[in-house]
């Protein structure tokens, strides 16, 4: 089983998740940009954190043999604090990245105006520069919240558009709408595997994405693999699984994961003395 | 040079701000030697910039060109900066011929002696040879020491030094 996450945030687990997910077969992650436990407050802590996630994580990741992409954007939380929208400013050079796949995640946490700019104003940028969007849909009166970003994502072709986290109760607004579709599978709250197999069973497989948004809080970085496993004790094919787990995501980011770098080989495994 | 890459450089001569939208996507759109050509027609306030805007791919082709770049000692920061990263790629680009030139003694030792540390096979150190002196000699064997007391095996590209 190959698995590509299309949204964990790396920076948050220990080498120890490296080697467990590369063991359950995850080849390829994108991380998206998110807020952290303790709020920022300026614009040069979210540049370090972007460098590190275009720097270090990739190296980190190919030395546990998987290939790390990512998502940069401010936040929605952070987009409240006028110290941090400042970095509306840096993201465009960052776009530029080879290794940045999207903008994201953008979209609401408290639905406030800060947010809406802030969410305009990059999903102005994505279009510029040709990039998807993943777009974060809020925990807290999530049905509203999803029918308000469907409604604001509208500018853009909703083959262009992921968003996330949904569950039962929002899922149908944004199959019909066109856009691609994210479940987080966590151990608690979100989705769990056996809830996930009977969304696919309704909506069936197509723009459907399951991540494990595995991050600082409890959450679980093979929560990718249990959705598989459970898909085929479902009577789900192995291809219906690749195709969740590896094809919609490359479809969705437009990369082939298992191609070589283009003008990077990550040396950091073969430079080593008898690596 | 490909067409993407002469109409690249064209470009940065003509305006060498150009080279901030250029370098990033150069790899990708001009192929592995794209991002050293446009590096040959900027400064070296631009050199340090794009070092500094820079992925690690975009960093790496910086310091593997400051060789050819005539660049005198401008960009001595970029290699104090690269020695302090812990990507072994970047490490082992820094102790290139250039940085070789232009560290001090005691910046190439510290540096030699993290390639140990980091398992970057010392034939990859540029200027070992004019640049060894008894002080690094000494800091080679403490470190084999240190290997020998712990039970662990020394490289064989460490002993042959000391």
């Amino acid at each position: 089983m190959r698995i590509f996450d299309p949204h964990v945030h790396m920076t948050s687990r220990t080498t120890d998740d490296y080697e467990r997910m590369h063991g359950a077969g995850v080849r390829a992650v994108v991380e998206p940009a998110f807020w952290l436990g303790q709020p920022r407050t300026n614009v040069g802590s979210f540049l370090d954190y972007f460098d590190a996630l275009l720097g270090w994580e990739p190296y980190r990741a190919a030395q546990h043999g998987i290939r790390h992409l990512c998502a940069l954007a401010l936040n929605p939380k952070e987009a409240n604090d006028p110290r941090c929208v400042g970095v509306l400013g840096e993201l465009p050079r960052y776009l530029l990245k080879e290794s940045v796949v999207a903008v994201g995640e953008i979209g609401y946490d408290s639905m406030t105006p800060a947010e809406d700019r802030a969410f305009e104003a990059q999903l102005a940028m994505a279009a510029e520069h040709d990039l998807p969007v993943l777009v974060h849909t809020p925990h807290r009166d999530k049905a509203a919240g999803t029918r308000r970003t469907l409604d604001v994502v509208k500018g853009l072709p909703p083959g262009r558009v992921l968003v996330d986290h949904l569950n039962e109760v929002t899922v149908g607004m944004v199959a019909d709408s066109g856009c691609w579709m994210g479940f987080s599978i966590y151990p608690d709250t979100k989705m769990d595997p056996g809830r996930m197999v009977a969304i696919l069973q309704e909506y069936g497989t197509e723009r459907m994405l399951v991540n494990s948004a595995a991050d600082w809080g409890r959450s679980d970085p093979l929560r990718t693999r249990a959705v598989g496993e459970a898909m085929l004790a479902a009577g789900f094919t192995e291809d219906d699984v690749d195709r969740v787990l590896w094809r919609n995501p490359s479809a969705f980011y437009g990369v082939d994961p298992a191609a070589p770098v283009p003008g990077d080989d990550y040396a950091g495994n073969t430079i080593r003395r008898g690596g | 040079m490909d067409d993407w890459t002469a109409e690249a450089v064209a470009q940065v001569k003509a305006d060498q701000q150009t080279a901030h939208r250029l370098f990033p996507v150069a790899a990708r759109r001009g192929g592995p030697s794209a991002r050293a050509a446009l590096l040959g027609h900027v400064d070296a306030a631009t050199v340090a910039a794009l070092y500094r805007n820079g992925d690690a791919g975009e960093r790496l082709a910086v310091l593997d060109a400051l060789d050819r770049l005539d660049l005198g000692d401008a960009a001595l920061p970029l290699v104090e900066d690269a020695l302090r990263t812990n990507d072994a790629r970047l490490v082992a680009a820094a102790l290139g011929p250039y940085g070789a030139r232009v560290l001090d003694d005691h910046a190439y030792r510290q540096g030699v002696l993290k390639c140990v540390f980091m398992a970057i096979p010392l034939e990859r150190v540029a200027g070992l040879d004019e640049r060894f002196d008894p002080e690094l000699a000494r800091m080679l064997a403490a470190y084999a020491d240190e290997r020998r007391a712990a039970g662990r095996t020394v490289p064989p590209d460490v002993l042959e030094r000391i």
